[in-house]
């Protein structure tokens, strides 16, 4: 029984971090409908400015800033210098330009950091706990706590504040938005600052679970997020992390227990597909 | 002199010519996004060599089985499309690509993690075809595969893809059967990549899952995309430059990836509609030129 729930807090902890790498994308095709699939670059370059930031200063918080800060302004600069110019072609288009981004930013770390795994020695500033056998490690603690908190923020963002309800217009439809006063061009850059700062927050966390960072780490969730924001419903943020949830849930417990030869990659797929036969807006979108 | 590294480059191409030029028929005719070419180019490949190595048949005797199955496939693949549009297709057939590719991998028939080795090459008239009468060969079959094209453009259906490609809801109100054109464009393209997947095998002799991978089906469609989608020579042309790039950059050595990825991406940003498309940079040129004399 004990590591049944080990298993579950795990599997919550891997959803967790899905959770915060489909948030931005959710929040990027909500303003945009664009796939954007270098996201997950986002999410390798701000683990890498993490652990460069982390083992220059030794700050774990210096790290989460400095490494927000710094995807910020790669999130701004691809959206401005690929997405914003090819808006007006058809969706393949921006979504070429995105994957080709993904792999350039993929080979410059590479040839940064070099092609090896890096470990992330990360001293977490709580000790592991343990709950009547069940063991808790210091890495979930911090996964769990980061998670819930930009959750809480994100949450209160988009319902209580001005900035929030622009967001919401704005991904309703952006041209009336605009003629609604809107300056949905800012809109959309700040839609970005927010995705890729949580993104890069994600990227650490990973490391520090896995502790390993590695230049291609962003080639499995780049694909395996997009089919998580059709199952959650394309643009639906609360979807999109109920869906992470499940998958991380499901892929734990199904290497842990169900001895099945199939890869965990594709199951996010199988339900994906499975979705879209069923309920084709996803599991919290609305039909339209 | 043509090296045999210039021919292996150039049978490749022509091969992958083939692939993209199905592609085209779904993506630029139909108007359908796919993003998992590379997996009926798999199951071509596969087929094949299951038919050659574990049935013994020849490779004439099976390409009319390989084509069929392709498109037997395709057509059931196809299905999601007429459920699901755009985005969503795009993701679908990313899903098809990733779950065509495990099948592969981790199902013992197919080989497993090993993949199928000892295809035998093509006979024809008693000659092992390998090398320039290999190139030939797959150029032959390549000339077919543009014919249809052409010849698809010409006809009435055509017309019918357009008009889906345009407005599928206008097209269907004029009584053009969307589900009728959209599968028969998957089956057109798919069976193409099967034909292309079924080419590959037998030259390379070796297959293995990771060689219909996701990324190869990117490769296909920034192939299709460069080189002007919906055009007859696009395809061709898309391929070319993209096969033929790498192979310059080899002196760059360890930025040789950096290079070629970059410029995809200033490439699609700059031409989005291809080099042959419409208001392209050649298309101008060409046109300007043309004005003069």
């Amino acid at each position: 029984m004990n590591t049944f729930f080990e298993q579950l807090l795990n599997g919550i902890a891997m959803g967790s971090i899905y959770a915060l790498v489909t948030l931005g994308l959710t929040l990027v095709y909500g303003v945009m409908r664009i796939l954007h699939v270098a996201h997950a670059a986002v999410y390798t370059v701000g683990a890498y400015m993490g652990l460069f930031l982390y083992s220059s200063t030794g700050s774990l918080l210096l790290a989460f800033f400095g490494a927000s800060i710094g995807c910020a302004i790669l999130g701004v600069g691809i959206e401005r210098f690929v997405y914003f110019p090819l808006m007006k072609y058809p969706p393949f288009v921006p979504l070429i330009g995105s994957i080709a981004v993904m792999l350039s930013i993929e080979e410059i770390m590479r040839l940064i950091a070099g092609p090896y795994i890096l470990t992330f020695p990360a001293k977490l500033p709580f000790p592991d706990l343990s709950f009547s056998g069940i063991y808790v490690s210091s890495t979930i603690i911090a996964v769990y706590s980061i998670t819930a908190l930009i959750l809480l923020v994100l949450w209160y963002i988009s319902s209580r504040t001005e900035l929030g309800l622009a967001m919401r217009a704005v991904s309703q439809d952006i041209s009336i938005s605009g003629a609604m006063g809107i300056n949905s061009h800012l809109i959309v850059s700040i839609t970005f600052v927010i995705g890729s700062a949580v993104a890069a927050i994600a990227g650490i966390l990973v490391g520090i679970y896995y502790n390993q960072v590695y230049p291609t780490m962003g080639a499995v969730p780049a694909y395996k997020t997009l089919a998580l924001i059709v199952v959650g419903g394309l643009g639906s943020v609360s979807g999109g992390v109920i869906a992470s949830m499940i998958l991380g849930v499901a892929e734990t417990m199904l290497i842990g227990y169900a001895n099945i030869p199939f890869p965990r990659d594709a199951l996010a797929f199988i339900a994906m597909i499975g979705v879209l036969m069923w309920r084709s807006e996803g599991i919290m979108g609305s039909s339209r | 002199m043509l090296s045999s590294y210039a021919i292996t480059i150039g049978t490749i191409i022509v091969i992958q010519a083939i692939a993209v030029c199905g592609l085209n028929v779904i993506v630029g005719f139909a108007g359908q996004i796919s993003l998992g070419h590379a997996a009926f180019f798999g199951i071509g490949a596969y087929t094949s060599a299951i038919l050659t190595v574990k049935a013994g048949l020849s490779f004439w005797t099976a390409l009319p089985i390989v084509i069929a199955i392709g498109g037997l496939i395709g057509l059931m693949l196809g299905l999601p499309s007429i459920r699901v549009r755009e985005d969503f297709l795009a993701i679908t057939t990313i899903g098809i690509n990733f779950i065509v590719e495990a099948l592969f991998r981790y199902i013992p028939f197919f080989g497993g993690a090993l993949g199928i080795g000892g295809i035998p090459r093509i006979m024809l008239f008693d000659i092992r075809m390998k090398g320039i009468p290999f190139f030939f060969l797959c150029l032959f079959f390549l000339c077919i595969v543009i014919l249809i094209c052409w010849w698809f453009t010409r006809s009435w259906a055509s017309l019918a893809f357009y008009a889906i490609r345009e407005e599928e809801t206008a097209a269907s109100a004029m009584g053009i059967s969307p589900v009728r054109f959209k599968l028969l464009a998957f089956v057109m393209g798919t069976s193409m990549a099967a034909l292309s997947g079924s080419l590959y095998a037998h030259y390379m002799q070796f297959i293995n899952a990771g060689d219909f991978s996701f990324p190869v089906s990117v490769g296909f469609l920034s192939m299709l995309v460069l080189g002007g989608i919906g055009t007859i020579w696009g395809p061709v042309i898309g391929t070319v430059i993209l096969g033929v790039l790498p192979e310059l950059f080899r002196p760059l050595v360890d930025y040789r990836i950096l290079f070629y990825t970059l410029l995809l991406l200033v490439m699609i940003r700059f031409q989005p509609g291809g080099l042959l498309g419409e208001k392209s940079l050649v298309k101008n040129i060409l046109s300007r030129t043309f004005k003069r004399c």
